[in-house]
């Protein structure tokens, strides 16, 4: 077949349609067939019946939802949004000041600060994680410094403040980086102007500073409060299995008790509640 | 009213203010003019708190200025970007200052209100700033900064950021403002036109250094130095020295007539200016005296004509203005003079 190409001139509008369809073609190709169609068969599951070794039975069932509301699974739930959002609020805590004095450092000690934050992701997740039962454990480091300033050893490790700290530690640079460049952003002179009209630093901090980075506040959240509330890892190996999160029942519900459906309901569930707090995040930046 | 003395500041090697001393008045309108780099802004900063002086003092009614708070300053700011509050409404931000000083909600409602009507900006008060247009972010900014009643406003090119015809409407609302609400002004600006159409006095700033402190006419007819002759407002420069007392001796151009801002003792250096407006045009046949040139380019601007003659020994073309269009054609030889008195004979700086 002969296609002539200069015979009918495409429209510029079509060309353009076409050339961003060609770059979009990888991406979207990637999203369909690695993320939307395992999260159709994962909202299909929550429908049907287990099978006795692991599958699903295709025949339908309710089951599965009401079983969510099994205040044992609740409860899991609430501990989950309990955790994750104590690390999310502590890693604000923290990563505020930290953003805010990076972004007052000269140009070239900012680069070296950021990389820094940036520095503990070039190490392996999981053997950081184990890095911290060192820290933590009845003889580790804590607690043999404790002992050297002559007071009681505490019980650190397996716990839920383990896994908030695990968590935090994880997922503070992801509340930095947001921070830093909302922060870094803002005119200097907007808080000079706020001190030439009588405001304190604090005031300036309060009026000017703070509700004009609120967006970063968001992103920063969310950035640390979307991975830890579905992590499995680090309550693992820092919560020693007592302390359980939605992620670690999802796992469970997979791979131990072969209940596929109700894995994936649990997984629906995770799901709905991050995508709540996605559409809270985007009409607060909206508004702003 | 306020009196700044012997004020340096470095920034490492750069010397941004050396040994600065002024003297402004009550309710005056006063400029500081100076091409970009010359330290003016960084004064405007030490007087507002932003910066700190490696020496020298700064009072404000003989209360020493330096060792308090930005804050706590009874000085407003006007920033060159304006730096209005983007989160926050008009009225908002005019607000904020009040609101700083505690003052009963009543009393800020009425307060802003009338400054909005000053400004001419009631309608937009409910606006946030990115809504509406430079001048009116200019007008809002001005607002914020007069609200608070300040014993001196500072402002840091207040118009730059506007188009020609705003600016021009600005610089009346300006004047008109100074002149109601009374406070001293003291505005940065590297324009010369506007230091000379707003100002009661100008400060010409070159390196960190005031060359120059006078009122706009005295500062445009009587410059100290070749600094000032050639900043402010454009002009015919000859150098040589003093033949007589009315007599300049160049190299070039032979004698040419001006008068000597003082003193001078015959045989010294010195620059002979003449502005463009004060040089007659003639038609090359004229006898006497007077330079000899030909005609480059004739540029029409309404009102007035710029005629840049080329005279053999210089550089840079002279320039003539003249009222309404001009007859003359480029390439028409001419002849330049003018009146002794239009002259000035400047002594030359070390």
């Amino acid at each position: 077949m002969k296609v002539s190409i200069e015979a009918r001139p495409v429209s510029p509008s079509r060309g353009r349609r076409l050339g961003a369809f060609v770059f979009l073609a990888p991406g979207l190709t990637y999203l369909i067939v690695l993320l939307l169609v395992p999260l159709a068969l994962v909202l299909s599951y929550t429908v049907f019946q287990r099978g006795r070794f692991g599958g699903v039975v295709y025949e339908f069932t309710g089951e599965n939802f009401a079983r969510l509301f099994d205040p044992l699974y609740l409860s899991v739930l609430g501990t989950s949004l309990k955790i994750a959002g104590l690390a999310t609020l502590i890693a604000l805590l923290l990563g505020y000041p930290t953003a805010y004095l990076i972004a007052q450092l000269p140009r070239k000690w900012k680069t070296i600060a950021l990389v820094a934050i940036v520095l503990p992701f070039w190490t392996n997740f999981i053997i950081r994680a184990y890095a911290w039962i060192i820290l933590l454990s009845g003889p580790g480091l804590v607690n043999s410094g404790l002992q050297a300033l002559g007071l009681e050893p505490v019980e650190l490790l397996y716990n839920e403040g383990a896994v908030v700290t695990g968590l935090l530690y994880s997922y503070l640079p992801l509340m930095v980086l947001p921070l830093y460049a909302a922060i870094e952003k803002l005119d200097p002179q907007l808080r000079e102007a706020s001190a030439n009209l009588g405001a304190s630093a604090f005031t300036t901090f309060r009026k000017v500073t703070l509700p004009l980075t609120v967006p970063g506040v968001m992103t920063g959240c969310l950035f640390v409060f979307v991975p830890s509330f579905g992590n499995f890892v680090i309550p693992e190996i820092l919560g020693g299995g007592k302390t359980a999160m939605v992620g670690n029942l999802i796992r469970t519900e997979f791979l131990k008790a072969r209940d596929w459906p109700f894995g994936s309901t649990l997984a629906l569930a995770l799901i709905a509640v991050l995508l709540v707090l996605l559409l809270a995040q985007a009409w607060v930046a909206r508004r702003a | 009213m306020l009196k700044i003395d012997g004020v340096t500041r470095r920034f490492g090697e750069v010397t941004a203010l050396d040994g600065v001393s002024l003297e402004i008045g009550q309710g005056e309108f006063f400029a500081l003019l100076g091409p970009s780099g010359c330290g003016k802004t960084t004064l405007l900063r030490i007087i507002a708190g932003f910066e700190t002086p490696d020496s020298g003092t700064v009072t404000l009614d003989g209360e020493d200025l330096l060792g308090k708070q930005p804050n706590r300053r009874p000085i407003s700011l006007m920033f060159q970007s304006y730096a209005l509050f983007p989160h926050m409404t008009v009225a908002k931000n005019i607000a904020y200052g009040l609101e700083r000083e505690k003052l009963s909600r009543q009393e800020i409602k009425q307060r802003v209100g009338e400054v909005l009507e000053t400004v001419g900006l009631t309608a937009h008060a409910g606006r946030k700033p990115q809504h509406l247009s430079g001048g009116q972010r200019q007008r809002v900014a001005l607002a914020r900064s007069i609200v608070k009643r300040p014993r001196l406003l500072l402002l840091d090119e207040p118009l730059s950021a506007l188009d020609k015809k705003v600016r021009a409407d600005m610089q009346l609302e300006l004047k008109r403002l100074q002149n109601e609400v009374g406070i001293t002004f003291v505005v940065v600006t590297h324009d010369q036109e506007e230091a000379m159409s707003l100002a009661d006095r100008i400060a010409v700033f070159d390196h960190g250094v005031v060359r120059q402190v006078d009122e706009p006419v005295t500062l445009y007819e009587r410059p100290h130095t070749r600094f000032v002759a050639d900043f402010v407002g454009a002009n015919n420069l000859f150098e040589g020295a003093l033949a007589a007392e009315d007599t300049l001796a160049t190299e070039d151009f032979g004698a040419l007539r001006g008068r000597p801002l003082r003193a001078l003792r015959t045989g010294s250096k010195a620059l002979l200016g003449v502005r463009p407006e004060r040089v007659r045009l003639g038609a090359a046949a004229a006898t006497g005296g007077g330079l000899k040139g030909s005609v480059l380019d004739v540029s029409f601007y309404g009102g007035i004509s710029h005629i840049s003659v080329s005279v053999p020994g210089r550089l840079k073309p002279v320039l003539v203005a003249v009222q309404g269009a001009s007859e003359v054609k480029p390439g028409a030889e001419v002849t330049l003079d003018w009146r002794t008195d239009d002259a000035v004979i400047i002594p030359v700086d070390q």
